[in-house]
């Protein structure tokens, strides 16, 4: 912006009329992007700030415990530091470990915080460093972790994968994510419309308080409204409560136009039919509305007092007072009222509570650093009590402070709050729950996409589409496609693949720098000369900065310097014409992404900088060093001109150039090939798919022990690739096969997208995959010096063989490796005894009644032991871990999809002899039926087909990037070149008749992905069974063998045909029938054939009826309510 | 060559295949041995030890479907029906590896084996191979200074299939020579191992079907095509010519010295039916198969040479059709 007034002579430039070249191979742009920032940067950077830096300022800003007792006592803390990652193992040693160890042995991934303090031990004064307060859970790959910097061979000898993207905390063995944390940005001013009236509203937060202020219109007159405040106080009496007790003052401050003074006169009249005329007597009037406090504390002050304080602190919070000079905060606040009164006439100026630019994204490092903070405040005032309480106890040793901190508290609170997700935090009536969700570790790519994914702090039972629509201002920043379908649909989104999230940096330069380019104090102006026509406000990160009369030479000269590399990379700055201001942002959680600047209708990026990135002399902190590229925030990106294409550049108007459009997509939409040519629900469906996918999760699992892992036994790399599974590793890590399809109909076993799958290609391997099971058991120790114990296999007493059950157990009554276990055989021979609380008298016998608790293995189908894991945990106790391994080969009703949300499951496997065959002798892989397209649009799918086609002939693959990839025409004249039909469709022959089909057949390879949903996963059926104790009906869900549920709608189906005897049958019969009696001269429930009430059993009768049914007759009756039943003779 | 104007035919229009207006299809022709042992005629094209093309030629497509499918699913042949795995502590998983081996080809006849009774507890020498494996990966004492290949740092660190040991069970040893019986490859990769890892197995082959599962399938691929045929319906020369000759697989369709088109030899098209792209010579051609001529292709996976294959097919479809005439002749 800005520059392009400058050229006057462009009619003269004849270069400007030439279409600008494309630059060929920008797209190696990004993958030198992911290499700096990748996809979990943000997470990673974030975290780094927050134990580098931001850290040290929280112990900073509470540097100081003093303690009632000793007013000489004082703990200062000097700095504190984050470790490299250990195990605590016994007491004070510790041994460094890995996040492979931890994730083995049930550990958590953590490093100690230690701290320098200096505090008054007796008379002295004690200085003692690296003092131990807690452990800080790591996140893998951030700087202190042992994975940074490391080559693949260091990682493969820490048992690591080098594709992983780390990002995540191992507590207690599991993998732990900090979902990224969408909300709306705190300390800027929105106005919105709430129920008719506009209001403009203010969260601001310091590191203190969070609170929130209103100025909104009541009965046509501006009030402000707070929480601490108990009534709406008239916005003339709060001016005059700030110190502007004139109401010309406060006139000249809001604005002097005659719209403005009409709509501010009653306020004004209010105010003096109030008799409210000096700052005295309007902070005594807001002092009689301050809230009741439910606690006094002991020095009680005046109202005014009061007032004048909460108007410093708690009012509008984050603009500093100082020496309770109000100017600034008066100016903020008419500020505030000029909003409101705009967007009273303008409906434009009401903001939009949707748009991306007022969102802020909070991540793992935030988050932490607030939680961090609280504990800390909590620690220090914890060794304030323990000091209040024995330091006034006369004793020996002099009082110790190092000896009273316990580093749990932290550790703990950390640790909970990780593995919990709830982040309750007091001071900021906080309190969040699912911040932290385990990591899926169901494919390679269901990981990387969690470590994208966004939540939005909306509540997902409301019924409106505003949040969970699509806001133009993602563009580039989220992923389009990926969200998931139901309730969360829209509010759970994706970061796209160039999204980078900004961690907070100083305000101090520039400040300095926007005052040296003519930002003036804005304390020394008056009202008039604020708001004059031609200044412009200028905001750092939502704090007035002061006013510019040259707006466009301050913004230029922000662009140069970032551009110059001379203030960070990440300030974005950008005007806001309605509102006559300039915003200048630093502050954490934005999101930005970088685009190549454009000058002159050039994009500044020449094809020599591109030679020399190929080259590897350039990276891409050179094109921002050298100010070729830039990042652009989503406020900053609203005042630019961007081109997505270079035919697309306008010399006059065009400021940036995109670097890849396919960069618009996140990482799982990014898998699908051509999904430009899609139905975008489709790509949405493949979203959610490809993280069902089965296939390789990482070059180390083989040596993890999950609870549930799929691995596919012959994973492939898609012959239709895109840019993006380059980028994202997919095609070293793969979840799917290429499958060659023919797209026809056979027998009648393919309707409703269902897949015929040709027997000898599973026979083969085709979509054979492994099922790993972990079962695990602890051998505890409990407090009465008993522990768990394991025994070998038990032997018949009879015969002096082995029974059944224990079959597999090695010696050491733990299953062997390579054995077959069934179904109730026994794992682990575990023994429990039989009191863990009493202690054990000494001298008598050991108790020999152990109880047993076995490890049993259940399921319809065998496994095979893979591998037997024995260690210790963090208790010291052995930790056992078996892992259990299946062969699965596709079955009928396993379900498949393709990349372009066309799932399927298999109807019917064929023999290849009844497989269709073409020319070739080529028999499909896989029959799809053609019905799949009309509906579903899918052209993608057909274009993939096409390209892998023509891929296997050439032997090479094929791009099928978003709104790029190989054209159909190329793949066309490829598959002409070999030989084969340019439509793709071949002649074949039926198997089963051998002659020739009627229709030309369109075949060739589709990548599949055989998803997690499993037929032997899934079936159940049961004739008689468990019940439930309570109501002795059938148990409910396949894993307790429940029974099948004849559900309502059922049940109305068979009242509207009025088949009353299978009703009975379904409803009582096969579910809970009971015999119960029941006394005819009462009406009452009778026991056993005697009813109590009538001392008598002459009328007592048996009725069949549901137990549920007596049970409520009984409930009811213990509430004080009689059912009574009247009894006719049947029959 | 007979005039092939006469045969039936199936038109490859644009958008579908279809019967010539005046072919009923063959199921409407009465049957006729003498017709039938007139017209029909086999022409071997090529045949060599892996591979066979050949024509046959006058048969009604459910006998030559026949063939293909007694080829793909009933001819016997041996593969590794079950393994003895004493020990594995290779990556590769118990299951994945037996698969693996059952897939590896072998060279024995099935014609002088049984199929195994499914109650057999003992292997006989008639109906059971037995070889073993037995590989253990070492670091090479000899390794070569620098290199880092893992070849020359470790010793076995690849087991190939050439590496299976043939047990002979009985007088197995007298009856085959030790050239016959194995894997028909020898460098199938079984598994990568490291150091440390040791393979102990125990592999018993049997004779099997095809349909059981495809490791017993003794052809890779066995099938058939029809016999293209091309007929120009009008001159085309020039420009035309070329393209038209660009349209075909080569040497189907041949230029003479006056720019004009011929057609050559039909038989090397693979019927992509490109011409239909382009308007101007879609005219000209009228693409056809011949019905009744099957040009087969078998490939044999290696353990029989692909015409006793073909004679065992034939053999088996004999066979089948004597015990259902025994059968119709006991009713």
């Amino acid at each position: 912006m800005g520059e392009i007034n400058k050229h006057s002579d462009w009619d003269n430039n004849k270069g400007l009329r030439e279409p600008v070249k494309t630059l060929e191979e920008k797209w190696k742009l990004v993958p030198s992007f992911l290499q700096v920032k990748g996809l979990v940067k943000q997470h990673i950077d974030s975290f780094n700030y927050f134990i580098n830096v931001e850290i040290k300022k929280i112990v900073q800003a509470n540097e100081k415990v003093f303690c009632e007792a000793d007013p000489l006592f004082y703990i200062k803390y000097l700095n504190a530091y984050v470790g490299t990652p250990d195990l605590e193992e016994g007491y004070n040693v510790t041994k460094p470990t890995t996040p492979h160890e931890c994730r083995l042995r049930d550990m958590t991934y953590s490093a100690p915080i230690t701290v320098d303090i200096e505090y008054i031990r007796g008379n002295q004064r004690v200085i003692k460093n690296k003092q131990l307060i807690g452990r800080m859970p790591l996140m893998l790959r951030s700087s202190n972790c042992v994975l940074t910097n490391k080559s693949d061979f260091e990682l493969a000898q820490l048992n690591e994968c080098p594709h992983d993207p780390g990002g995540y905390f191992i507590i207690r063995g599991q993998e732990k994510v900090i979902l990224i944390q969408e909300q709306q940005s705190r300390n800027r001013m929105i106005v919105d419309e709430f129920k008719g009236a506009i209001q403009c509203q203010v969260t601001s937060s310091t590191h203190e308080k969070k609170t929130r202020t209103n100025v909104i219109v009541k009965n046509g007159k501006y009030v402000l409204r707070h929480n601490a405040l108990s009534d709406d106080i008239p916005i003339a009496v709060a001016f005059k409560a700030m110190g502007i007790c004139s109401d010309q003052e406060i006139m000249q401050l809001i604005g002097t136009d005659d719209t403005t003074m009409k709509k501010m006169g009653p306020c004004i009249m209010d105010c003096h039919n109030m008799k409210i005329f000096t700052q005295n007597q309007a902070l005594t009037y807001i002092g009689s509305k301050l809230k009741a406090k439910r606690y006094q504390t002991g020095n009680s002050r005046t109202p005014v007092d009061e007032a004048r304080d909460l108007l410093a602190t708690t009012i509008l919070a984050h603009v500093a007072v100082e020496n309770f000079n109000f100017y600034v905060k008066a100016i903020y606040l008419a500020i505030m009222v000029k909003r409101v009164i705009d967007a009273e006439s303008n409906k434009a100026a009401i903001d939009d509570p949707d748009y991306y630019g007022n969102k802020r994204l909070e991540l793992a490092g935030s988050l932490l650093a607030l939680m961090f903070e609280d504990l800390f405040k909590r620690f220090n005032w914890e060794l304030k009590t323990t000091a209040d309480k024995i330091i006034p106890k006369v004793k020996a040793a002099p009082f110790d402070v190092v000896k009273h901190m316990r580093p749990d508290l932290i550790s703990n609170g950390l640790f909970a709050a990780i593995s919990t997700g709830n982040w309750t935090i007091k001071r900021f009536k906080m309190e969040r729950h699912g911040v932290t969700q385990v990591l899926s570790r169901l494919s390679y790519i269901s990981a990387l996409g969690m470590m994208t994914r966004v939540n939005s702090q909306f509540e997902k039972t409301r019924k409106v589409s505003g949040p969970r629509s699509l806001q133009p201002s993602q563009w580039g920043m989220l992923c389009p496609s990926d969200t998931p379908e139901g309730e969360s649909c829209g509010l759970v989104k994706n970061l796209a693949l160039m999204t980078h999230i900004t961690t907070e940096c100083s305000e101090e330069p520039i400040s300095k720098l926007a005052c040296n380019a003519g930002v003036e104090d804005v304390r020394l102006l008056g009202g008039e000369e604020i708001n004059h026509p031609a200044v412009y406000m200028v905001f750092l990160n939502g704090n007035i900065l002061g006013v510019s009369r040259q707006y466009k030479r301050l913004i230029r000269v922000f662009r140069m310097f970032r551009r110059r590399g001379l203030i960070s990379a990440f300030v974005s700055i950008y005007p806001n014409h309605n509102q006559r201001t300039v915003y200048i942002c630093s502050d954490g959680g934005r999101l930005c992404r970088p685009y190549i600047i454009v000058e002159n209708g050039r994009p500044l990026v020449q094809q020599l900088h591109i030679n020399e990135l190929n080259r590897g002399i350039r990276k891409f902190q050179d094109f921002l060093n050298d100010g070729l590229i830039e990042y652009l925030d989503v406020n900053e990106e609203n005042d630019s001109h961007i081109a997505t294409v270079e035919a697309d550049i306008d010399p006059y108007v065009t400021t940036h150039l995109e670097i890849e459009p396919f960069t618009i997509l996140g990482v799982c939409a990014g898998l699908v090939p051509y999904p430009h040519h899609n139905q975008s629900p489709r790509n949405t469906y493949q979203c959610a798919m490809g993280k069902q996918a089965m296939g390789t999760i990482g070059y180390n699992q083989k040596n993890r022990i999950d609870t549930l892992m799929y691995n596919l036994v012959y994973p492939q790399c898609p012959m239709v690739k895109t840019r993006t599974i380059e980028l994202t590793n997919f095609d070293k890590l793969p979840a799917g096969q290429n499958a060659t399809v023919a797209v026809m109909s056979y027998s009648g076993y393919d309707i409703e997208d269902a897949l015929i799958l040709n027997r000898a290609s599973i026979d083969r391997g085709y979509g054979r995959c492994l099922v790993y099971k972990s079962s695990k058991t602890t051998m505890k120790r409990y407090s009465n010096q008993t522990s768990d114990r394991i025994l070998g296999p038990s032997r018949d007493a009879n015969t002096g063989k082995v029974i059944r059950a224990h079959e597999i157990l090695d010696t050491d009554g733990i299953a062997a490796p390579g054995e077959m276990v069934e179904n109730r055989q026994v794992l682990i021979n575990k023994q429990m005894p039989p009191a863990t609380l009493n202690p054990v008298v000494q001298g008598q016998p050991q108790q020999v009644d152990y109880k047993d608790v076995p490890v049993t293995y259940k399921g319809p189908v065998e496994s095979y032991i893979e591998k037997v894991m024995v260690s210790s945990n963090s208790e010291d106790a052995f930790l056992i871990k078996i892992l259990l391994r299946q062969t699965r080969v596709p079955e009928i009703g396993d379900k498949f999809s393709s990349r372009h949300g066309q799932k399927g499951v298999t109807g019917l496997i064929v023999q290849q002899e009844d497989m269709p065959f073409n020319d070739r002798g080529i028999c499909p892989d896989m029959i799809m039926n053609p019905h799949g397209f009309p509906s579903r649009m899918t052209v993608g799918k057909t274009i993939e087909l096409l390209a892998g086609k023509a891929g296997l002939m050439e032997g090479k693959f094929h791009y099928g990037t978003a709104f790029g990839g190989s054209k159909v025409r190329d793949v066309c004249n490829e598959l002409e070149k070999h030989g084969y039909n340019y439509h793709g469709k071949d002649i074949f022959y039926s198997g089963i008749t051998g002659e020739p089909l009627e229709a030309y057949i369109y075949s060739g390879p589709v990548y599949y992905q055989k998803l997690k949903h499993m037929v032997q996963d899934k079936m159940h059926a049961r004739a008689r069974g468990p019940r439930a104790v309570l109501t002795r009906q059938p148990t409910e869900g396949r894993s307790r063998d429940g029974g099948l549920r004849l559900g309502e709608m059922e049940r109305d189906c068979l009242i509207g045909y009025g088949a009353s005897m299978l009703l009975m049958e379904r409803l009582m019969l096969a579910s809970d029938a009971f015999s119960a009696h029941i006394c005819g001269a009462c009406g009452r429930l009778a026991s056993r054939a005697w009813c109590h009430a009538c001392r008598s059993s002459a009328a007592v009768s048996a009725v069949e009826m549901p137990y549920a049914c007596k049970l409520l007759f009984q409930e009811l009756a213990s509430m004080n309510i009689v059912p009574k039943l009247t009894l006719k003779k049947y029959c | 060559m007979p005039r092939l104007d006469k045969k039936p035919r199936v038109m490859l229009d644009e958008f579908r295949v279809k019967n010539a207006p005046d072919d009923y299809g063959m199921a409407d022709e009465k049957w006729s041995f003498k017709k039938f042992a007139k017209s029909f005629k086999i022409h071997i094209v090529r045949l060599d030890n892996t591979e066979m093309e050949f024509d046959l030629i006058g048969i009604q497509p459910a006998f030559a479907n026949a063939f293909r499918r007694l080829m793909l699913s009933e001819v016997p042949s041996m593969a590794i029906e079950k393994v003895m795995i004493r020990n594995n502590t290779s990556i590769i998983q118990d299951e994945v590896l037996a698969h693996r081996l059952g897939l590896i080809p072998l060279k024995a006849d099935p014609r002088l084996f049984e199929y195994k009774p499914e109650d057999a507890a003992e292997a006989t020498e008639f109906d059971t191979l037995e070889f073993s494996l037995k590989v253990k990966c070492t670091n090479n004492k000899s390794q070569p200074k620098d290199s880092y290949r893992p070849e020359d740092l470790f010793e076995n660190n690849c087991v190939y299939s050439s590496q299976m040991k043939w047990h002979p069970i009985g007088n197995q040893a007298s009856v085959h020579k030790e050239a016959d019986v194995g894997p028909v490859h020898g460098d199938i990769l079984i598994s990568k191992m490291r150091p440390g890892h040791e393979l102990d197995l125990q592999l018993i082959a049997v004779k099997g079907i095809g349909k059981d599962h495809a490791k017993f399938s003794p052809v890779a691929t066995a099938s058939y095509r029809l016999l293209p045929d091309i007929r120009l319906t009008r001159e085309v020369n020039g420009g035309e010519a070329t393209l038209l000759q660009s349209c075909f697989s080569p040497g189907v369709i041949a230029i003479d010295e006056d720019g004009c088109a011929r057609v050559a030899e039909p038989r090397y098209d693979t019927c992509s039916r490109n011409v239909y792209r382009y308007d101007e010579i879609k005219d000209a051609v009228e693409l056809s198969r011949i019905r009744d001529h099957f040009i087969f292709n078998v490939e044999s996976v290696g353990a029989m040479a692909p015409n006793i294959i073909f004679v065992e097919a034939v053999k088996i479809l004999r066979d089948k059709c004597k015990s259902l005439l025994d059968e119709l002749n006991t009713l």
